[in-house]
Order: C-alpha cells, then sequence, then structure tokens
C-alpha cells in the first residue's frame, strides 16, 4: 500500500473528518478534529483492511503562535498489516486542551499520555490516571511548552548574541 | 498503601480483596530506587501477600534530564551525545538511527559502503546489548559467573568501538553523513579476531545457561505475557518477539541496507523469562550472521557522504582551503542551513523500535525532538507481568525486559 492508495481509503472511510492531509517526507499525515479523534482511531484499528493495529508513539508539540490551535497531539499508527505509517495530528487551544484518551483502544497509552501531561498540559479525558509521571508532582507548570527557556535568561555569563541566538 | 475494614482490604490500585482469600499477613515492600537486584533506578512499591504479590506502583523519572528540552536549544550535530544516554547498553545504535534521521530530513543519500559499516557497527552493539541483558538474567537467578563470562567478549566488542570513536560507553559514533573515518586497520584485525573467537566463547557460556535444569525452573513461567497483552501495552523488539510475534523494523522498514542480508526473526511462544532469554540469544546468532555478510561484502567508496555543510572537512583543507574553513566554522557553531520538515525515522534497537520524531522549522536547532523510547513503552506493563509471581520472579523479569532507566527516564 502506497500513500496515494491509503489516502484514497481514508477518504472512503472518513470522508470530510480529514480536515487535511499531506504527504511530509515518507509519511502520510492527515489533521482530523480533537472531538473525532478516538472515534477515528478506533475506526482505523478495526477496520479489517486498513488494521491500523499498533499505536507507535503519542506526542504534543507546542506552536505558541496560532492562535486558538496552541498545542498539536500527534499520534503516529502503523498499519503492520499494509507495513505503512500514519500521522494523526490534533490541533487544541490553550484555553482548553482537552482530548479524549485512547487508553481504552491501548494500554500502552496510559504512560506516553502521562508524558503528554507532563511536559505539555494536555488533559486527556477519561485517563484512569492523570498525573505527571517524569517531573516531580509538585512542579507547577508544564516545562516544554516554548515559553519556558531552556536556560535562566538572566544570565550574563553565557553571552552568545553574536551567533545570532 | 491500602485501607482495611472489618473484612475487606483496598489495595493501591482500587481492587479489593476479602481477607479471607489472603494467606499471610499483607506487607509493603520497597523494591527499589536502588536495590542491588534492580539494575538501575527503579522504584516498585509491592503490596504482597507473603511472599506472592498483590500489586505494583512504579514510580518512574528518578533520572529524568530533561533530552527534549535541551535538544530545542542545540545544533544537530550536538545532539549525538544526547542520544548516548538512552539506552546506554546500545549507545551506537542509538547515534547512528540519529545520524539517519537527520539524513532523512537533508535527503541525503548515504554511500553503501557507510550502510554497510552501520549495519556492522549496530549489529555489534546489539551483541553487546543482548550479552548484558542475559547475562544479567543469570546473575538474578543465582549464577554470577555467567555473569563473568561474557565481560571479555563484550570488553573486545567495546574496544572495537574505541578504535572506531575513541570511547566505550558513551560513544557518539559516526557523523551526519557517515564516520569520521573508515575501518582502521587496527579495527579490521580486531574484528577479525572477534569473529573468529565469540562463536566459541558465546556457545560455551549459552551452554552454561539454557539447557541448566536450575535456570530453566527459574525463568519457565516467570514473567509471562500473551501477545494480545504485548501489542496492546505497545512492546516490540525481543519482548514482543518472545511472544510470538515476528515484528522487526529491520524487516518491514529496512533502513541502512538490512534488505542485502539474510538473517531470520527468533520468535518465541509463551512471552515467559526464558523465551525472552533464549530470543536474544538467537539474535545474537543472527547479528553474528549479518555482520559476517556486511564485512565479507563490505563494497568499497568513501566512507562519508558529500554534504559540505554537514561533515566536518580534513584539517589539512581548513588550514589550506577558503571553502573548508568556512564550512568548518559553520559546521562547529551549528550555522548548517537545515531545511523545513518533520520526519519520523525508526530503528531497531536493543531492546526495541527506537524512533525519532523531528521537526524542523529551519533554525539551528530542532523546533521539536521526541524520542520513542521503547522500554518507557512497555515497562508499563511490568505490574501484569508480575501480579501473583513471587517476589524472585519480579527480580528476574525486571532484568529480562531489559529496561534501561536512560532510556526509561529520558
Amino acid at each position: 500500500m502506497t500513500n496515494n492508495t491509503l489516502l484514497d481509503a481514508l477518504q472512503v472511510q472518513l470522508g470530510s473528518k480529514i480536515i487535511t492531509s499531506e504527504v511530509l517526507y515518507d509519511t502520510l499525515v492527515i489533521e482530523i478534529s480533537p472531538a473525532e479523534a478516538f472515534g477515528v482511531i478506533e475506526l482505523l484499528k478495526n477496520d479489517a483492511d486498513l488494521s491500523f493495529n499498533f499505536l507507535t508513539l503519542i506526542g504534543a508539540v507546542h506552536y505558541p503562535e496560532e492562535k486558538g490551535r496552541e498545542l498539536c497531539v500527534v499520534y503516529h499508527m502503523h498499519s503492520w498489516k499494509n507495513a505503512i505509517r500514519l500521522r494523526i495530528k490534533c490541533y487544541l487551544s490553550q484555553e482548553n486542551p482537552s482530548i479524549k484518551s485512547l487508553t481504552p483502544l491501548f494500554d500502552g497509552a496510559n504512560w506516553q499520555e502521562r508524558e503528554t501531561f507532563d511536559f505539555f498540559g494536555v488533559n486527556f479525558e477519561g485517563h484512569p490516571n492523570m498525573t505527571r509521571i517524569l517531573n516531580m508532582d509538585e512542579m507547577d507548570y508544564h516545562p516544554m511548552l516554548k515559553q519556558y527557556h531552556l536556560e535562566d535568561g538572566t544570565r550574563e555569563d553565557k553571552d552568545d548574541r553574536f551567533f545570532g541566538r | 498503601m491500602m485501607e482495611q475494614t472489618d473484612n475487606l482490604i483496598k489495595l493501591s490500585n482500587g481492587q479489593v480483596l476479602s481477607k479471607e482469600t489472603i494467606d499471610g499477613d499483607i506487607a509493603t515492600i520497597n523494591f527499589g530506587p536502588t536495590h542491588p537486584a534492580t539494575h538501575g533506578i527503579f522504584q516498585n512499591i509491592l503490596t504482597v501477600d507473603g511472599e506472592k504479590i498483590l500489586t505494583s506502583v512504579q514510580t518512574v523519572g528518578y533520572i529524568h534530564r530533561a533530552f527534549e528540552k535541551l535538544a530545542e536549544r542545540r545544533p544537530y550535530n550536538q545532539i549525538t551525545p544526547i542520544t548516548d544516554r538512552l539506552n546506554y547498553c546500545s549507545s551506537p545504535i542509538n547515534n547512528l538511527g540519529w545520524h539517519m534521521t537527520v539524513e532523512k530530513l537533508l535527503q541525503v543519500e548515504v554511500p553503501k559502503r557507510v550502510q554497510y559499516m552501520r549495519v556492522i557497527i549496530m549489529e555489534l552493539a546489539r551483541i553487546a546489548d543482548h550479552l548484558i541483558c542475559d547475562s544479567i538474567i543469570g546473575v538474578d537467578t543465582g549464577a554470577l559467573t555467567s555473569f563473568f563470562y561474557p565481560f571479555s567478549e563484550r570488553e573486545k566488542i567495546y574496544e572495537l568501538y574505541e578504535e572506531m570513536c575513541g570511547a566505550r560507553l558513551t560513544t557518539n559514533i559516526g557523523r551526519i553523513g557517515g564516520f569520521d573515518k573508515d575501518f582502521t586497520p587496527v579495527f579490521h584485525q580486531k574484528l577479525k579476531e572477534f569473529l573468529k573467537t565469540f562463536p566459541k566463547a558465546f556457545e560455551e557460556w549459552n551452554g552454561m545457561l539454557e539447557r541448566n535444569r536450575i535456570f530453566m525452573d527459574r525463568t519457565k513461567g516467570a514473567g509471562p505475557i500473551s501477545a494480545e497483552r504485548a501489542l496492546a501495552y505497545g512492546f516490540t523488539g525481543p519482548n514482543l518477539r518472545a511472544a510470538g510475534v515476528d515484528y522487526d523494523v529491520r524487516v518491514m522498514h529496512p533502513y541502512s541496507s538490512y534488505e542485502d542480508f539474510d538473517f531470520t526473526i527468533p520468535v518465541g511462544v509463551n512471552g515467559d523469562t526464558y523465551d525472552r532469554f533464549m530470543v536474544r540469544q538467537e539474535e545474537i546468532r543472527q547479528s553474528l550472521r549479518i555482520i559476517h555478510q556486511a564485512y565479507n561484502n563490505l563494497p568499497e567508496g568513501p566512507f562519508h557522504a558529500d554534504i559540505p555543510e554537514f561533515f566536518l572537512p580534513e584539517k589539512k583543507d581548513v588550514y589550506n582551503n577558503m571553502e573548508a574553513l568556512i564550512y568548518h566554522f559553520k559546521i562547529v557553531m551549528g550555522e548548517s542551513d537545515v531545511p523545513v520538515g518533520e520526519v519520523f525515522h525508526s530503528v531497531e534497537g536493543g531492546n526495541g523500535e527506537l524512533g525519532y520524531y523531528l521537526i524542523s522549522d529551519g533554525g539551528r536547532a530542532p523546533y521539536r525532538l521526541q524520542f520513542r523510547r521503547p522500554c518507557f513503552i512497555y515497562y508499563q506493563a511490568y505490574p501484569e507481568m508480575i501480579s501473583g509471581a513471587n517476589i524472585s520472579d519480579a527480580v528476574i523479569t525486571l532484568s529480562s525486559i531489559n529496561v534501561i532507566a536512560g532510556e526509561l527516564d529520558a
């Protein structure tokens, strides 16, 4: 199966649920609305032909410039039957970063969603234990958001503005 | 950890047990974070009924070092040392997987010789990784000798790394586009020596464990997981293959010319500790086969791709040639231009599918880099695997699933 035939098959199955689609390097990337995400992934998993049986990775990306869609949750799906990958993106707003948890479909989603919550503050509805995982529980911010810089901005001993950083 | 009422006991995971079903006294045991049997910083708070484990609550993150945040400030070639510190039992696989990810973003085709050299290094790393993991199962079943036997062989692999990159554990091996140098005469000599002596030493060590009655009694049926559950938990690598699923990234999405080599994917049946051990032992033999094929058919040609923006020029050119000096400066200062784009690339790591999700906005550092760390994903199945088992089985299950603290906590 190639990315083009996969896209055709997805369009038959999902129709207008696909907001945008593009092929980035070797992988088909589709955007769907957060409200549809759970249903779409369940359908892709259970469909006998597409058979996206394996959840490779869940992650998030922060785009502070894009108002109303600052957080992007990325699902990397893999169909072993067709040996093809698919990336599903859902954009959430910073005010209400909430999306349905995939834990009923994949037990492996549990810690990956906790990690995404820990670093980006995305709330996965229906998750059995939506708590921090790698950082300490007392932490009061989500450190992978772009407004938190890696190094202390007030330091003067590391001035490397000559190199455009 | 638990609340008790007159006749019922509520466990930390919400499960309620009647007191009649309890044989002994319920106790809470802190297994880890720095327990000699955990081989890393892992904490498991076990609720036990006598010797039997009822539940386990895991704590992870003790050595979290914010790799993904660090990567957002570093130029691409300075991210390689971060990848060393993920699965440090097989760092070359992590390094070369990262180089391949960047090459995919740059759309660079590396020469055939580089691909074969990479295969040799990665399979050596896989052997070293499996040697450690399998010998530690021996230690945890009480056979310390089996830990020391393969040490001399692992030492030979580390000497090979050392010859190629100067380091042994955190290797930072290779460069974006290839290697910093071709295989040296000493490397050739040491590799030939290794290929000659290793099979005999390996079979001798294997003979100590494989059909050993005590070892088999201890490991058979310990910490089993079914194929269905393993898939639900996102298992990959030898742990998944031990449960009977023949998924291997090297076969499904061949990278670095793996399609040129003839090798088989061993699978287990029960997904228990013994099967995981046996799958790894067979993978060591298959890795040797791959190394033989790659080494005997090593193509002639350059040892790096022609990408002056990313591959450091020779030092004598830097002194005598203007372009080389400019490129040298740009690479060292991290000012090489990178295209805008996003790629996902994964390689078969020592303990599973190791993935890199890289988003570039054209800046000097990645906009976002996420690692798919295989053991972070499958370690969450551990409480289910040891539920109902003895504490001693929990120890060998933990060592047999090859959880590496550096990779778990990123």
